[in-house]
């Protein structure tokens, strides 16, 4: 498949950093889907659905940064949607997210209300001027937020808004964000590993299943086909919040 | 059951399919996997004397009848990847080190520092300026660097050649003259798709190689020319999606084949083939041996 041509509708900032792309297509994605944005003479990197027809987007790096210069009218090309979503199970689920990681589960979160689920929702950010999405998680249900200074809601990091919890009462538990606090919640939280989906991340290159950069140590799943939503109990004794590979294939710290 | 079992350009090989280079080879787990999944040997990405993170994307494009690509030869450097050699060994195959270099002593270099079963010398990538198609175009050079691996490493030569060439005979014929214990035919031939919505070339590094069912008639003939003529192996590879394709491949005289593309439909595609050829063979009371180069021994 070509990469789609797509013009955006509309550019909404969402914090200092974060912006929302929406687009004239709905391509009909599932939460936790990805897709492809070509922004044409400088890269193509992928891209969380936080909507039907809408991507929310981060200013991290040449891309990015290229496509924050973009208004209402500007034309992109896509190729999506890819990989494997989340899946909704149960009746009663929760919601752990962070930064521009909440935005998958936003779109997820509204899925799961439309098909009469309980949702629940733990939310970190640095601070106040980066929340996003808060009335939307605010409209589905119970929501906890943490941030890192303080500034709203309980000080600290999203783990310690899992001390209110009780992570037994939920069906399942739906996760995203930097891979340092996925990998703290997770490893904190190791008995239920086997009902958490976690959308992740790591370095695309062909997003179609053959180049092998993004596969995960120690089993080669590849993250962009068999992915990038992964049962957090594969991810326990693999190579997620220890290492990972950037553009040459390098293995390098994880972030954030 | 047939044996599948093959002895090609200095390596005992299980079956004849194994993983081509740059396909999932950029891990020793991925490689391991495709072992698992029944590959007969296992071609790593292609590897370099420094770290290369490759071109911008789009890095593929999917059209009508195969795939461009122009990943841009990214990898950690040798010296950063012995320890992924190590663990696809543990699929229990022959781990062939794809290498690439701008001179013969640049390959040489890395044949020397680099532990694997077989180096397969990329001679033929199109999209990566002063690396792969850049020298393998040149017969002389072909010859040079082979010739300077081969004294360099005690371990068997394979040579990737480019189709986009007048006469990818002369370039075979110049590998084995280096001394090359086989040649791989072929790499991904010159290629570009355009945006037609904007004019803009779809590939980040404009051009790029296609590779898939497209080239499969022009990989079968460069095999039927190749192993014509030379006295060394020939391993085919270009378009192999069936083991129908398979079968093809050996007839025109391929000693093994590689898969590459095809495992965008997944790992499966090993079994496929695998399972598809023995079946091949039994019905038809052949050996691969018998297969091998039939099309050029039909009058």
């Amino acid at each position: 498949m070509r990469p789609l041509n797509s013009i955006i509708q509309e550019v909404i900032s969402e914090a200092p950093e974060v912006r929302t792309f929406r687009l004239d297509r709905n391509l009909d994605p599932a939460p936790g889907q990805y897709v492809m944005v070509w922004i044409r003479g400088v890269d193509e990197v992928p891209m969380s659905f936080s909507g039907p027809d809408t991507i929310t987007v981060q200013s991290v790096g040449v891309a990015t940064q290229a496509l924050f210069q973009f208004s209402a009218g500007d034309s992109l090309g896509l190729r999506g949607p890819l990989g494997n979503g989340f899946i909704l199970r149960g009746k009663n689920i929760l919601l752990i997210g962070g930064g521009v990681g909440t935005a998958p589960l936003a779109f997820l979160g509204e899925q799961a209300r439309s098909q009469g689920l309980e949702v629940a929702s733990l939310l970190g950010f640095r601070s106040r001027d980066d929340l996003i999405f808060e009335t939307r998680f605010e409209a589905l249900g119970d929501t906890y937020i943490t941030t890192d200074d303080g500034s709203v809601g309980i000080h600290g990091r999203v783990a310690e808004g899992l001390k209110g919890l009780n992570l037994s009462e939920y069906d399942q538990i739906y996760i995203c964000g930097p891979e340092m606090m996925m990998w703290d919640i997770i490893s904190k939280t190791r008995e239920h590993a086997g009902k958490t989906q976690a959308c992740i991340n790591r370095y695309f290159k062909c997003a179609a299943g053959i180049c092998g950069s993004c596969c995960l140590d120690p089993d080669g799943v590849r993250v962009c086909v068999e992915g990038p939503v992964i049962m957090a109990d594969r991810l326990l004794e693999s190579e997620f919040g220890r290492y990972r590979r950037g553009p040459s294939g390098g293995k390098g710290l994880c972030k954030g | 059951m047939p044996s599948l079992s093959v002895h090609v350009g200095g390596l005992d090989l299980c079956n004849p399919v194994l993983l081509a280079a740059g396909i999932l080879g950029t891990t020793g787990a991925s490689l391991c996997r495709a072992a698992e999944a029944g590959a007969g040997g296992v071609v790593t990405k292609s590897l370099g004397s420094v770290p290369r993170a490759g071109h911008p994307g789009p890095t593929i494009v999917q059209v009508e009848c195969g795939l461009l690509n122009a990943m841009g030869l990214p990898n950690p450097s040798y010296r950063d990847f012995q320890d992924e050699i190590e663990t696809a060994r543990k699929g229990g195959v022959p781990v062939i080190a794809s290498i690439f270099g701008s001179s013969a002593e640049e390959f040489a270099q890395i044949a020397r520092g680099l532990r694997a079963d077989a180096f397969e010398l990329n001679l033929s990538c199109p999209h990566a300026e002063k690396y792969g198609s850049e020298l393998g175009r040149y017969p002389d050079l072909v010859e040079a660097v082979t010739g300077a691996v081969k004294a360099a490493s005690s371990v068997p030569i394979w040579v990737k050649l480019t189709p986009n060439t007048a006469d990818i005979l002369e370039l075979g014929l110049a590998a084995q003259r280096g001394g090359a214990d086989a040649v791989v035919a072929i790499n991904t031939l010159k290629a570009m798709a355009i945006d037609i919505e904007t004019g803009y070339p779809i590939l980040g590094n404009r051009f790029g190689g296609l590779s898939g069912q497209a080239i499969k008639p022009v990989a079968v003939r460069s095999v039927y020319d190749l192993s014509s003529r030379l006295e060394i192996p020939v391993i085919g590879v270009g378009g192999i999606t069936t083991w129908e394709d398979a079968v093809e491949m050996i007839m025109a005289g391929a000693s093994c084949i590689q898969v590459g593309t095809a495992l965008m439909k997944g790992y499966g595609v090993f079994e496929e083939i695998i399972s598809g050829l023995s079946r091949y063979l039994e019905r038809k009371s052949m050996t691969l041996e018998d297969l091998c180069g039939m099309a050029g021994r039909r009058s």
